[in-house]
């Protein structure tokens, strides 16, 4: 399976993801630079976290008028699995693939530590080698992942499964406890925490590799003859 | 040439953070009579004289100034570029 990491101006999350498939999951992977807007060929895309464009304007939002993402939505739109990490997840949210916007932490700090989550969904293509509710752990590094969405919008993502991690302790101020959520279709999954952080035990934790074996597994049993 | 004055604010109903500790900093600093504020961005646009201006500004707005989930726009179009 081949990924495409996304590399924007301030990106810095990128080499930890391209480390997470190459060495920890054992896929293949390229870093993207932004500007080389050809994403054919790759089975999954990753948006990876940092401070694109200096988080000008909004956290993402710059990063989400590029060309790239035009590209990235015609993908999302053909099936093709997005994740967006931290900063990845904002920029899914300005670009309108997810609902939502972020605001900044309710204590105002940046905030970086091991968080507790609850898997709430595990019946999606990056969740699916996780049980229900299982308690993980992984790294948050953050200062505007306060998740906001009207009444109407929460009812929605509730009422179709879309809340796929929950924080235990929420630690942001965001709406219903939500740490991280996926479009109707199930192919673009969104999460402040940081699974490409959490991959081997020398880390601190490997709970995060999960999710990208749900990915491999998922695509395997979708694509692969024999499996 | 226009110059056009854009104030971006946080939504009724959305918690502005960042408002509460400004608020709280003007109350420790000796002025109880504020009971609230709310942080916004302004920008400043100089743009060509168009027909269509009023469109246009509403749609860059849309596009990338504001995010209308968490945020309302107010502009005024004025004459000339702001020294």
């Amino acid at each position: 399976m081949k990924f495409a990491v996304i590399v924007f101006p301030g990106s810095n999350c990128d080499r930890d993801m391209y480390h997470a498939v190459t060495s920890s999951l054992g896929e293949e992977a390229d870093l993207v630079w932004y500007e080389e807007a050809n994403l054919s060929g790759y089975d999954a895309i990753l948006l990876p976290g940092g401070f694109s464009y200096g988080d000008y304007l909004r956290s993402g939002a710059i990063a989400s008028t590029s060309h790239v993402v035009t590209e990235i939505k015609q993908k999302a739109d053909m099936g093709i699995p997005v994740l967006g990490v931290c900063n990845g997840f904002q920029i899914l949210l300005e670009a309108g693939l997810l609902p939502g916007a972020m605001l900044r932490n309710k204590q105002l700090k940046f905030m970086c530590h091991q968080e507790k989550l609850v898997v709430e969904n595990n019946q999606t293509r990056f969740s699916s080698a996780y049980t229900t509710k299982e308690a993980i752990s992984l790294p948050i590094a953050h200062g505007e992942g306060n998740y906001y969405c009207d009444e109407g919008e929460l009812a929605e993502l509730e009422a179709n499964n879309q809340i796929v991690f929950r924080y235990a302790n929420n630690p942001n101020g965001s709406v219903a406890d939500i740490a991280g959520i996926i479009n109707q279709q199930g192919n673009v999954l969104g999460m402040m925490p940081h699974p490409e952080r959490a991959t081997e035990a020398v880390l601190g934790s490997s709970d995060g590799l999960k999710l990208f074996k749900s990915v491999v597994n998922h695509w395997r049993e979708a694509y692969v003859a024999g499996v | 040439m226009k110059t056009v004055k854009v104030y971006i604010t946080l939504k009724q109903g959305v918690l502005d953070p960042q408002g509460k500790a400004v608020q709280e900093s003007l109350n420790k600093l000796g002025f109880p009579e504020v009971h609230g504020a709310r942080v916004g961005r302004f920008l400043e646009l100089q743009v060509d004289e168009h027909a269509d201006i009023d469109r246009q500004i509403k749609e860059m707005c849309a596009k990338l100034l504001a995010n209308p989930v968490i945020e309302d726009y107010q502009y005024t179009i004025e004459e000339g570029v702001a020294q």
